[in-house]
């Protein structure tokens, strides 16, 4: 990797001014930047070391929620007993994703900053605009199973390969921000982005910005929820289609519905038009399909990922009867019911 | 890739940009001079002599680095040494008590858990993590907890075997 110098951040004011400064990067638990800069696709002249910051605890909020500190690792969080209890749909979501090791390392706020998987991004000696803005796209008739159906643009068809995210999605999180313009809150759906012509930005931070804690609504879903992955081999690897869902059943009808799809967009992707098409209904297959089509309105395939479509349509359909009769799918037990 | 200039730089010498860390590794405590771009795993192999930590991939994807970090396990082809300043690190070197193995390494022994051996410190190191987790009993939990290092050789029945013993064991006692 390229050289460059280090520096251990005191406070965040601190951090988030060296931060806004021209080829600076942000180090927490370093398991995506690292790699990136082994690759040569992140190459920092200087690393700010944010990891002793003192944003590593989860803590109660007054309205009933959960605040979820930015740098405690993805392990503590999904086996925090607040979190295994009232956020089971964000404890599955973590466990399904990458390796014990690297969940003992990664931290929350870079779970939500991590960079995608697309194999072009990686590699530097192919065309990519989010690596190199107006080089063009090695994915678009290229090689693109893990890529994008829904959510692309002509510059990029990249996803966002977070499990967690797409959980936090469903659960309508806050992300709390600091940064040279002080403090902000970002709604869940807004953090991300999607490429459009400016596919070099993930998400809206804005330079210098850090993200410092990630708030759990009190509203949550503790019997009716799962997170299915599907991927190409059982453990350890990223989404090929995820599917987040959260029901509020009441009387045997469905009273508030969540749902957020992983794998598919350069975000988690959220319709609120089909979630709404379940509110007040009983379930049903022909309503579950109804609401598959609509989550998947505007679907494209981009040559080796056309079985996409039709695996998201049968992953919505078989979450949606998972979180109805309260059997989320294990994330041990991999035999999808 | 430019790790392997990286390793050549932390041998060549005296005029870099050292940081200085503290770490305790193995219960030694070790005062260094660090430069930032060194990962745990080449300060480890390449300056501290201590091989039996494997560099397979060195992305974070096979788990032959797998070391223990206050007790949890992590790869460490992919944390900066800088940054775990006052750590304590354990490797597969640190886990017998002089001539006597620790008991998941006897496991491996009495259950063929290996072939090459290549990827076996990460193994072990890393069902020492999960046994400190506390989080799997049963042989689908270690296998999904085991995930993120691989055998090559396809050792998998073996490990888990041998991970599961000292697992049993550990839960009559």
């Amino acid at each position: 990797m390229n050289r460059f110098s280090y520096h251990r951040a005191g406070d965040v004011a601190e951090a988030a001014q060296m931060g806004a400064e021209a080829d600076t990067r942000f180090l927490a638990g370093g398991t995506n930047l690292v790699d990136l800069m082994k690759a040569n696709v992140e190459r920092p002249t200087r690393l700010v070391d944010i990891s002793r910051l003192p944003h590593n605890k989860i803590e109660e909020l007054p309205e009933g929620g959960l605040r979820l500190g930015a740098l405690v690792t993805n392990a503590d969080t999904a086996y925090d007993a607040r979190v295994e209890q009232r956020y089971p749909l964000l404890s599955s979501a973590i466990l399904a994703g990458a390796s014990p090791q690297l969940r003992n390392a990664a931290t929350n706020g870079g779970n939500l900053n991590q960079r995608t998987r697309c194999y072009y991004f990686y590699d530097t000696a192919t065309a990519c605009n989010k690596r190199e803005p107006g080089s063009g796209c090695g994915a678009i008739n290229g090689v693109n199973r893990i890529h994008a159906i829904l959510g692309t643009s002509e510059a990029c068809i990249a996803t966002h390969p977070s499990d967690m995210c797409v959980a936090l999605a469903a659960l309508e999180a806050e992300v709390r921000v600091e940064g040279p313009g002080g403090a902000r809150v970002i709604p869940f759906a807004d953090y991300h982005r999607l490429p459009g012509d400016e596919p070099s930005k993930d998400n809206t931070l804005q330079p210098g910005e850090i993200v410092t804690a990630i708030d759990l609504p009190a509203d949550s879903f503790t019997e009716n929820y799962t997170y299915l992955k599907l991927r190409d081999r059982l453990s350890y690897a990223f989404a090929l289609v995820s599917v987040a869902v959260g029901l509020t059943m009441e009387g045997g009808k469905i009273a508030k519905a969540r749902i957020a799809l992983g794998g598919v967009a350069h975000k988690p992707w959220r319709v609120p038009a089909a979630e709404a098409l379940l509110e007040g209904q009983a379930p049903s297959p022909e309503l579950f399909g109804r609401v598959a089509d609509a989550l998947l309105q505007g679907a494209v395939g981009q040559g080796t990922n056309d079985f996409k479509i039709d695996l998201a349509r049968r992953a919505i359909r078989r979450a949606l009867r998972q979180a109805a009769a309260g059997t989320p799918q294990s994330q041990t037990d991999k035999h999808v019911a | 890739m430019d790790h392997i200039t990286g390793s050549q730089d932390l041998s060549a010498g005296t005029d870099l940009p050292g940081i200085p860390i503290t770490l305790t590794i193995n219960g030694r405590v070790r005062e260094l001079s660090v430069a930032p771009w060194v990962t745990l795993l080449d300060l480890l192999r390449e300056r501290l002599d201590l091989t039996g930590t494997k560099k397979g991939c060195d992305h974070g994807q096979c788990g032959a680095c797998t070391v223990l970090v206050d007790g949890k396990r992590i790869n460490s082809c992919l944390k900066l040494a800088v940054a775990y300043d006052g750590a304590e690190i354990t490797t597969i070197e640190g886990l017998a008590q002089g001539e006597a193995l620790h008991p998941l390494q006897q496991a491996f022994i009495d259950r063929d858990a290996f072939q090459c051996g290549y990827c076996t410190p990460g193994q072990i190191c890393s069902g020492i993590g999960l046994m400190n987790e506390g989080r799997a009993s049963t042989r689908d939990e270690v296998r999904e907890l085991m995930s993120g290092n691989i055998c090559r050789c396809g050792a998998y029945t073996n490990i888990t075997d041998a991970v599961m013993d000292v697992l049993e064991k550990e839960s009559v006692k």
